[in-house]
C-alpha cells in the first residue's frame, strides 16, 4: 500500500465512540457512566492521527505529555508502552484521560479538528492507563539517585500528587501532608464515582507510594503543625497544594434550613463517606423528593446527578445564565439531560422558604434575562422585575464555587495572599513570598480544574529541584 | 490506626477513652477538638479532647453513648484501634486571667468544661464551677473538677446528690447574691446552655459556649457545621467551637443537630440488631 492509500484510508475512519451505560439503568447506580474504548477501538481511533510534524496538542497539554508519541504506539498496539510514555509526564493518567477538558486543550488544536472530529486523545489516554493497570504490571520509573534533599507537600490533590511523583523521581525524599483520612483530595472527595471510581484514584496514589513517596493522612498542616515546623523537622521545601476548599453560599435569607448543603458537604458525604450506601456506610444524606442544585459548572453537573441516583423525583439545575455559558463541560452537560435532570436557566434564587421544623421546603426565585456583557465577556444576568416564583424542593446543594480555606496561610506568617485569601506566588516558578515555601494549584488560582493543578505542581517541581540543590 | 490505651465507664452512658496519638497531644490546648473515623465504613464525628498528656503521647475523650458511631466505640477494648484521629481542631479556648471564672458544665458537657477550668485556674483565675447531671450515678469527673476549682457545686436534677435542681438555679443564686462574676463558661445540652446564656444576657455578664454541630470534615471544607452567631453565618470547626453564648442562634443549633434523625435511629437500630444477632 502507498503513501497516498494509506492516508485516504485513515482519513476513512470516523472519531471511535465510546459505549456508555444506558441512561435509564445507569441513573439507578453509581458505576462508571463511559464504559472505555476495547483493543480494537482504540487501535482505530490512535490510526486516525496524522503524526503532525509540528504537533498543536503537545502544547494544548498543560503538562506536555509527549501526545503523538504515546497515540503512535497505541496504533502499533504497544499498549504498555503508551501506559509508560504517558507516565514520563503524567502520573495521573487514568484520571486525566476521563476528568480533563480535552475539547478545551489537546483536542481542541488537534488538526483533524479542522475540518471533521480530532483525535480522541482523552479517550486514547484512559484506554492506555487502563491497559497497565488491569495488566497488573506497573512499571516502575528509573529514579535518580538520592539527593539527601527533604521535601514537604501539603495536600493529596492533583497539583500535590503531581509534584510529589516528579521531585521522587529526581531523587528527593517527598513526605505527603493530607487533612483528610485520604488521598487525592478532589478526586476521591468531590469528583463522583460515576465519572471518576475511586479504585482508579486509590491505584494512582498507590503507584506514588511504590515510587518511594511517603503519604501522611488525617493531618492538618496549619493545626497539628505548622509550615515552620516542618522547617524545624528539616524539610529543605515546602509546596502548598491545599486546593480553595471553603465553600461559597449566596448569602440569602434562610440558607442554614436543615436539608440545604454546600456541593462540598453533598459530594464528600456521597463520595469520601459513601453514603449512597447508607446504613451499610454509616454517613447519612438527605435524599430529597425534589433537589435544586444551584450552578452550571462541573461541581453543579456532579451534584445533580448524584440526587438523581440517590433517588430524587425531580432533580433541577438552577442556574441564572443560559446553556451556553454554563461553564461545565458539554459531555457532563449531555450525560445530565440523557439522565432527566430538569434545567431551569436563567433563573436566580433569592429566598429559601422553610417548614416549621425548619426544613427546607421551597426556594423563590426570580426570572432573569441577559443584558450587556460583564468582566468575563458573558452576559451580565438581570433579574426580570415582578418575576418573583417559588420552586418546591425538599433538598438543595449550593453549587456556585469555593473559595480559600484561611487556616493554613492564618498560620504560616509572612506569606503574601491576595485579597481573596489566595496564595500569591511567581508564576514561572510556583515561589511564593516565603524563602523555600512553594504552592500551586487551585490555592493559587481559585478553582480551577485537575490538570491546571497539575501543571502548576510540575512548574514548581523543576524550581524546588533547582532550590534545594543550590542549597 | 490509633490505640486506646484505657478506656473506663464514668456511668451508664457515659465511656472515657485514653487514645494514643501523640502528635495531637503534643499540640493540643484547651477547647480543641478531634474528629475520629472508627472503621472504613465509619462516620466522621467530632469530640472535645478532655486532656492530653505529652510525655506518654495520649489524649483523652469523654463521649455518651447515643448513636451508632459511640456504641461502636464504646464496644472497643484497650489495645484495640480508631481507624482514623483528626486533630486538633478549632481555636483553643481563650485563657488569660479574667478574675472570677464560673464554669458551668451539664451532662456529658462536665468533660468539656474540666479542661477549660483547669487552664483557668493555671493562668490564676479564681475558678467557681457548678457541674450536673440528670441524676447521682450519671455525674462524671466530680474529683478532678473539684481539684481544679476554687469552689465546686454539684447538682442533679431529681435531688439524688448535691443541690436539688439545675445548675442554672445555682448561677442564679450566685448572681442574686451580688457574687462577682467576670466571666461565664456555659457547657452542656443545647438547652442548658441557652438557659444560661439567657441568665447572664441581662446582667452583661460575657458567657462563653461550646457548640457541638453535626460535623464532616472538621477543617473548614463542607459547611456541615454553619451555626449562626450575631445573626452571621459561621462554621463551627474553624470559626469556633466557642462562641459568645449571647450571640448565638440555639434554636437553628438544635434543629440542624436533629436533620438525620430518622437515619440515625435506623443505623442504630441495625448495629444492635448485629450486636445481639
Amino acid at each position: 500500500m502507498d503513501k497516498e492509500e494509506k492516508k485516504e484510508k485513515r482519513e476513512k475512519i470516523p472519531r471511535q465512540k465510546m459505549p456508555e451505560q444506558d441512561p435509564r439503568v445507569r441513573v439507578r447506580n453509581f458505576d462508571e457512566v463511559p464504559l472505555g474504548y476495547s483493543a480494537e477501538t482504540a487501535l482505530l481511533e490512535a490510526k486516525r492521527c496524522i503524526m503532525c510534524k509540528k504537533p498543536g496538542c503537545i502544547a494544548g497539554c498543560p503538562v506536555d505529555i509527549d501526545i503523538p508519541a504515546f497515540v503512535k504506539l497505541i496504533a502499533e498496539g504497544d499498549f504498555m508502552g503508551a501506559a509508560r510514555k504517558l507516565k514520563e509526564t503524567n502520573v495521573l493518567p487514568a484520571v486525566c484521560g476521563r476528568v480533563c477538558p480535552q475539547e478545551d486543550q489537546c483536542e481542541k488544536v488537534c488538526i483533524l479538528g479542522k475540518k471533521g472530529d480530532p483525535v480522541a486523545i482523552g479517550r486514547l489516554e484512559r484506554f492506555a492507563a487502563d491497559f497497565e493497570r488491569q495488566s497488573g504490571q506497573i512499571s516502575i520509573p528509573d529514579k535518580a539517585p538520592s539527593t539527601g534533599k527533604r521535601i514537604a507537600v501539603v495536600g493529596a490533590g492533583p497539583a500535590g500528587l503531581t509534584i510529589a511523583g516528579d521531585l521522587v523521581k529526581m531523587g528527593h525524599e517527598v513526605t505527603i501532608f493530607e487533612a483528610l483520612h485520604k488521598s487525592g483530595g478532589v478526586l476521591i472527595y468531590g469528583i463522583p464515582e460515576f465519572r471518576l471510581p475511586k479504585a482508579i484514584v486509590d491505584a494512582e496514589v498507590n503507584y506514588m507510594e511504590k515510587l518511594g513517596v511517603k503519604v501522611v493522612t488525617n493531618f492538618p498542616v496549619g493545626r497539628l503543625k505548622t509550615v515552620d515546623d516542618l522547617f524545624a523537622d528539616g524539610f529543605h521545601a515546602v509546596f502548598l497544594g491545599v486546593g480553595a476548599g471553603a465553600p461559597v453560599f449566596m448569602n440569602i435569607p434562610g440558607e442554614n434550613f436543615s436539608g440545604i448543603y454546600s456541593a462540598n458537604e453533598y459530594l464528600t458525604r456521597s463520595n469520601l463517606m459513601k453514603a449512597y450506601a447508607f446504613p451499610e456506610y454509616d454517613t447519612p444524606i438527605a435524599i430529597g423528593k425534589n433537589v435544586c442544585v444551584i450552578g452550571g459548572g462541573n461541581v453543579a453537573m456532579d451534584s445533580v446527578r448524584t440526587a438523581l441516583r440517590l433517588g430524587a423525583e425531580n432533580a433541577y439545575i438552577v442556574y441564572r445564565r443560559t446553556e451556553k455559558e454554563m461553564p461545565a463541560r458539554i459531555e457532563e452537560v449531555h450525560h445530565a439531560q440523557e439522565e432527566g435532570v430538569q434545567f431551569k436557566l436563567l433563573t436566580n434564587p433569592i429566598e429559601y422558604l422553610g417548614t416549621e421544623k425548619g426544613w427546607v421546603k421551597g426556594m423563590v426565585c426570580q426570572q432573569m434575562e441577559l443584558g450587556e456583557p460583564d468582566e468575563s465577556g458573558r452576559r451580565r444576568p438581570v433579574p426580570m422585575k415582578g418575576s418573583e416564583f417559588v420552586i418546591e424542593c425538599d433538598t438543595v446543594v449550593v453549587a456556585i464555587g469555593t473559595m480559600a480555606n484561611p487556616v493554613l496561610q492564618a498560620t504560616t506568617p509572612g506569606l503574601n495572599v491576595n485579597k481573596w485569601g489566595y496564595i500569591v506566588i511567581n508564576e514561572e516558578t510556583g515561589e511564593t513570598s516565603r524563602k523555600g515555601v512553594y504552592a500551586g494549584g487551585d490555592i493559587v488560582t481559585g478553582s480551577a480544574t485537575v490538570i491546571l493543578a497539575m501543571g502548576a505542581g510540575r512548574k514548581a517541581a523543576s524550581a524546588i529541584h533547582q532550590y534545594v540543590m543550590s542549597l | 490506626m490509633f490505640k486506646i490505651i484505657e478506656r473506663k465507664q464514668l456511668s451508664e452512658n457515659v465511656v472515657k477513652n485514653v487514645i494514643h496519638a501523640p502528635d495531637i497531644a503534643a499540640r493540643r490546648k484547651a477547647g480543641q477538638f478531634v474528629i475520629l473515623m472508627i472503621n472504613e465504613k465509619g462516620e466522621r464525628i467530632p469530640l472535645t479532647i478532655v486532656d492530653s498528656d505529652a510525655k506518654t503521647g495520649t489524649l483523652t475523650v469523654i463521649y455518651q453513648v447515643v448513636g451508632k458511631t459511640t456504641t461502636a466505640l464504646a464496644a472497643l477494648k484497650e489495645g484495640e484501634y480508631i481507624l482514623n484521629v483528626l486533630g486538633p481542631l478549632g481555636h483553643a479556648t481563650a485563657i488569660e486571667n479574667f478574675g472570677t471564672a464560673v464554669c458551668v458544665g451539664g451532662g456529658v458537657g462536665v468533660g468539656v468544661i474540666y479542661p477549660i477550668a483547669k487552664a483557668l485556674r493555671g493562668a490564676g483565675c479564681n475558678v467557681v464551677s457548678i457541674i450536673g447531671a440528670r441524676t447521682k450515678d450519671l455525674l462524671i469527673l466530680e474529683e478532678e473538677t473539684r481539684a481544679v476549682s476554687h469552689k465546686l457545686t454539684v447538682c442533679t436534677d431529681d435531688g439524688t446528690y448535691g443541690f436539688h435542681g439545675f445548675v442554672s438555679a445555682v448561677l442564679q443564686q450566685m448572681i442574686d447574691a451580688g457574687e462577682k462574676i467576670d466571666r461565664v463558661y456555659a457547657i452542656g445540652p443545647v438547652p442548658m446552655m441557652r438557659v444560661l446564656a439567657n441568665l447572664t444576657r441581662p446582667h452583661k455578664i460575657k458567657t462563653i459556649v461550646s457548640l457541638n454541630p453535626i460535623m464532616v470534615d472538621g477543617t473548614g471544607m463542607c459547611g456541615a457545621c454553619r451555626v449562626s452567631v450575631a445573626g452571621k453565618t459561621r462554621f463551627t470547626c474553624v470559626d469556633g467551637p466557642e462562641f459568645d453564648g449571647h450571640d448565638v442562634d440555639f434554636g437553628l443549633l438544635m434543629t440542624r443537630l436533629q436533620m438525620y434523625t430518622e437515619q440515625e435511629k435506623l443505623a442504630l437500630e441495625r448495629c444492635r440488631g448485629e450486636k445481639n444477632g
